[in-house]
């Protein structure tokens, strides 16, 4: 049986009828083809499907579709405005905050809510706060540094690290 | 332009696609008509499959087709091993895509459902029913190798895949007349190598064209399309495999998976595209695991610690078949780097591999040489101990002293330039080494458990000459090719043949480029990972792409320019011996300003107008270089712990790496190769494992249960270098990509130990977890001797008592 929902991805009106079972995750990439959102792992410990619902990070992949009904989510496809890098996109490739590419939409999508709560995070609080997304490839070393970029970034009303 | 655009930082040209969510991964791909597939594994480690009833899955909603081990039979031939090392009596068994009569491990594919979506295939896998009739496991690759073990296969008998020695020098002379001896068991466990995306296939099929289109998440599209030619009987001319991104690899994605050649089975039937990709826990079994080896390893020195000899048993886990390049990892990549960066005269590996009842073993980055890394910097410390020296001291008077242009060492190498020496001065004066010390000794005063681990290590990379390749059994050349291509417009493609995937190398060969000619940085497009399009390589690992790859660029934009000078001195009216080049800039001697740019070159090379006598039109150039040794770089790390005494919690403090990977295209690049790797390394050290119980079921299954580094456990890496050029390959490099994981893992075992040893703790298994750590300081009663190797767990080769240390326990 498929249930109707309505919600708001990407600042744009979406109606869809799923199963009750569809993952967030499946729905975004697979109905609405915005495959910019990762799936990593299948026990919501990677964080690559990190997406904004109503604000906060939430793990797409432990996430229904139906439980997105009525809230605003944001992809990694809908923070660059109007063709401008959001800031911490920016940091990320100012520091070689990526390699693969593969866990960098949800670590970027999890590093501007914690910029959000914390604008002005230690480098240690920074650690902490991507304590549920798995990289492979950077050490976390230039994550962080990005991270540590974008905020001094975006507190001083520039465009990125 | 007067900025070298070769050794400048610059951010990736890659990026852009990749931070805005517009790359595509293989399960990114759709494809009009697609369908999915989804594969039913085997729940036990060994059994005997006595019948199979997909009726149910096959009448489940959406479902297309269920097929088994009989529909494959025949048609799809047996999986091949492509690394059978000679003189070692290789077993390579049959390897069939779905398993029929008998499953191996935990994660054996045992039908394929497809369905209209994944949801649906996924549903019928449970309407499958297979009766099993479970078969006795043995999961530790020294206990299966043991009379009266459980057997995999009929043709390996007591399990043995292979036997392969390698030895220079006399290792029984130099044992025999030792002043000191020490030994060690050591455990490599095996590890998940977990590159971020999961494995992906789409398999596309025209019947009428008889073509076969593969997107496959692998770092070699070349290899893959060669090992489906031979497992679909499909000829190689027709057959595409296109690696699109590729969410990293670790050496998990250089072999030709069965699950692959099952995808494309379907497609074939089903004239229907079809799309296979795994979940993580189905990761976790199904694709290729790293290390697994049981070693029995001892040194020999005199009494000043000068090491004289060095030794191994090593027993080398295989999982239940031989993968691709499986064989060549413990023997080729770990035993003949028994020398590491020292001289030592006597050194002899003795490898067996083994079957298991285990997922199979590949590559996992560095593979085989952080395992001898390993050996060489625990018996150096032990050593050390024996003879009461400083490490570090025991480490320099055995290095290999600098040098440019080869030397030769006991196992049969010729390493290609080393400052070994070198790289340890500047480790260690920026750590400021003594100060390191005398803080250690004010802290045991105080009961503070501080670590310190210094390695050095030299490894062996940018595989290799071909000639080596076919010595040693390799199935294929190590050889790698390039074309540029300018248009008339100036702009330029270059395409290779290696297949990056998260390295870089879109970058750092557009630098390449921009350095030999002058080009903007931003007028070169790489193209890599698409068998149709690119000339032929043979993939990207090894760190490899780089030394090999780049050094085919190289010599492409050096033919280019021979070209170029030669048109230039037609257009200018000047003889050839008068043209000079710099910048991009072709001009007559003396006349700079009234030359011909390279894009005013590439036009009239293009158009053909006015071309000199014999000169053919287009500015392109495809060189295949194969180089004419390995690359070995080499380094210095040192690592700073503390262990918390009552809960044997450990806390990397300080990472400091310094390496010399030769010239750095992009610095900023090559530090982060290095900074992942070296959590990686650490992974290994002190979280990661796979650990199987005895009754083959892998109790690590999932991301939940097997612990990967996370950004809270590590500390920011401290990455230094030095500068010594290769002088075996055109652009000098040496390779980065495996160095971290080389050296990490030891150094910060060796950083632990340090810090246990006031309480008589001098052995641990990996991986260091506070509850292994915490017992071993009760067991040690909390106050030791301080010297020695303590427990001696090592009873060197003598292999027949059937020490077990299962990793399940």
């Amino acid at each position: 049986m498929k249930v109707p929902i309505k919600l708001t991805v990407n600042g744009r009106s979406r109606e869809s009828e799923v199963e009750a079972r569809t993952l967030l995750v499946h729905y975004l990439r697979d109905e609405l083809g915005l495959t910019g959102t990762k799936i990593g792992c299948d026990t919501s410990q990677c964080g690559a499907c990190v997406v904004r619902m109503n604000g906060s990070t939430v793990k797409s992949c432990t996430c229904l579709a139906v439980q997105a009904d009525g809230t605003e989510v944001t992809t990694i496809e809908g923070l660059a405005q109007d063709g401008n890098l959001h800031p911490v996109q920016e940091a990320f490739w100012n520091n070689h905050g990526l390699q693969c590419g593969y866990c960098t939409a949800g670590m970027i999508m999890t590093v501007t809510e914690l910029l959000e709560r914390n604008p002005n995070p230690s480098a240690e609080e920074v650690r902490a706060g991507l304590e549920g997304n798995i990289c492979r490839c950077t050490g976390y070393h230039n994550i962080v540094k990005g991270t540590l970029a974008a905020a001094e970034a975006i507190s001083s009303g520039a465009g990125g690290g | 332009m007067t900025t070298r655009i070769f050794g400048s930082g610059i951010r990736r040209r890659e990026d852009p696609r990749l931070i805005t969510g517009q790359a595509s991964y293989t399960d990114d791909i759709k494809l009009a008509g697609l369908v999915h597939a989804a594969i039913l594994r085997s729940p036990h480690g060994h059994a005997r499959i006595t019948g199979i009833d997909t009726s149910a899955a096959a009448a489940a909603p959406g479902v297309i087709a269920v097929y088994t081990g009989a529909d494959t039979e025949g048609v799809l031939n047996p999986m091949p091993c492509a690394w059978v090392i000679p003189d070692s009596d290789v077993k390579a068994v049959a390897y069939p895509p779905i398993a029929k009569d008998v499953v191996r491990y935990v994660g054996d594919a045992v039908a394929v459902v497809v369905a209209e979506d994944r949801y649906q295939a996924e549903d019928a896998l449970e309407l499958i029913n297979v009766d099993y009739e479970p078969l006795p496991t043995v999961i530790n690759p020294e206990a299966a190798l043991q009379e009266g073990a459980p057997q995999l296969h009929e043709d390996a008998p007591n399990n043995q895949a292979f036997h392969w020695v390698a030895a220079g020098g006399d290792t029984d002379d130099a044992f025999a007349n030792a002043d000191v001896v020490v030994r060690d068991t050591i455990i490599q466990q095996k590890l998940i190598p977990n590159a971020m995306e999961p494995r992906s296939a789409i398999a596309s099929y025209v019947p009428a064209m008889g073509e076969l289109t593969i997107w496959n998440t692998t770092q070699n599209p070349h290899i893959a399309r060669f090992v489906t030619c031979l497992v679909t009987g499909i000829p190689e001319h027709k057959i595409r495999v296109i690696a699109p991104e590729v969410g990293g690899g670790f050496g998990a994605k250089i072999a030709v998976y069965a699950w692959e050649m099952v995808t494309a089975f379907c497609a074939m039937k089903l004239g229907r595209p079809v799309k296979w990709t795994e979940t993580r826990s189905e990761n976790y079994v199904s694709s290729t695991h790293g290390r697994d080896h049981v070693e029995y390893v001892e040194m020999a020195a005199n009494s000043d610690g000068r090491v004289i000899g060095v030794r191994s048993v090593v027993y080398a886990g295989m999982g239940a078949y031989l993968s691709t390049a499986a064989p060549g990892i413990p023997t080729i990549l770990h035993g003949l780097m028994y020398s590491g960066p020292y001289d030592i005269a006597n050194i002899k590996a003795d490898i067996y591999g083994v079957f298991t009842n285990s997922t199979p073993v590949e590559a996992y980055r560095g593979a085989g040489r952080p395992e001898a890394t390993f050996l060489l910097e625990r018996l150096m410390d032990l050593v050390a101990a024996e003879v009461g020296k400083d490490p570090v001291e025991v480490r320099r008077m055995n290095l290999i002293p600098k040098f440019e242009n080869g030397h030769d060492v006991a196992i049969g190498l010729t390493y290609d330039s080393g400052d070994y020496e070198g790289v340890l001065n500047v480790a260690l004066e920026h750590v400021n080494y003594d100060q390191l010390r005398h803080d250690q000794a004010h802290g045991r005063e105080h009961g503070r458990l501080t670590g310190i681990g210094v390695s050095c290590y030299c490894e062996i990379c940018g595989l290799g000459p071909s000639q080596v390749a076919g010595a040693v059994g390799f199935g294929g050349g190590l050889w790698e090719s390039a074309t540029v291509r300018f248009y008339a417009t100036g702009k330029v493609n270059v395409f290779i043949g290696t297949s990056p995937h998260g390295q870089g190398e879109e970058t750092t060969f557009a630098q390449i480029m921009s350095d030999e000619l002058g080009v903007p940085v931003d007028d070169v497009e790489v193209i890599h990972g698409d068998t149709d399009t690119t000339p032929m390589g043979w993939g990207t690992y090894g760190s490899r792409t780089t030394v090999v790859g780049g050094g085919a660029l190289a010599l492409s934009a050096r033919k280019i320019k021979d070209k170029a000078i030669t048109l230039a001195a037609h257009l200018l009216e000047a003889a050839e011996a008068d043209i000079e080049y710099e910048d991009g800039n072709f001009f007559v001697r003396g006349a700079p300003d009234n030359g011909k740019s390279i894009q005013e070159i590439a036009l009239m090379a293009n158009v053909a107008w006015n071309m000199p006598e014999g000169m053919e039109p287009g500015l392109e150039a495809t060189t295949f270089y194969d180089p004419p040794n390995f690359s070995y770089p080499f380094g210095a790390h040192v690592a700073v712990v503390n262990v918390d005494p009552d809960n044997g919690h450990i806390v990397l403090e300080r990472y400091v790496a310094v390496d010399d990977c030769g010239p750095q295209i992009n610095p900023m690049i090559v530090e982060g190769q290095v900074h992942g790797g070296v959590v990686q390394g650490a992974g290994q050290a002190l979280w990661e494992g796979a650990v199987y119980d005895d009754n083959g079921q892998l109790l690590t299954g999932s991301m939940l249960d097997y612990a990967l580094p996370r950004a809270h456990l590590v500390p920011d890496i401290e990455t230094l270098s030095t500068e010594t050029p290769s002088p075996h390959n055109p652009l000098g490099v040496k390779g980065i990509g495996e160095t971290g994981t080389i050296a990490s893992t030891v150094t910060i075992y060796n950083a632990v130990i340090d810090a246990l040893r006031p309480l008589g703790v001098t052995r641990l298994e990996m991986p260091l977890t506070p509850e292994r750590v915490w017992r071993a300081i009760q067991e040690a009663g909390g106050h030791g001797h301080g010297h020695g190797h303590g427990h001696d767990h090592g009873h060197g080769h003598d292999h027949g008592h059937g020490h077990d240390h299962g990793h399940g326990h």
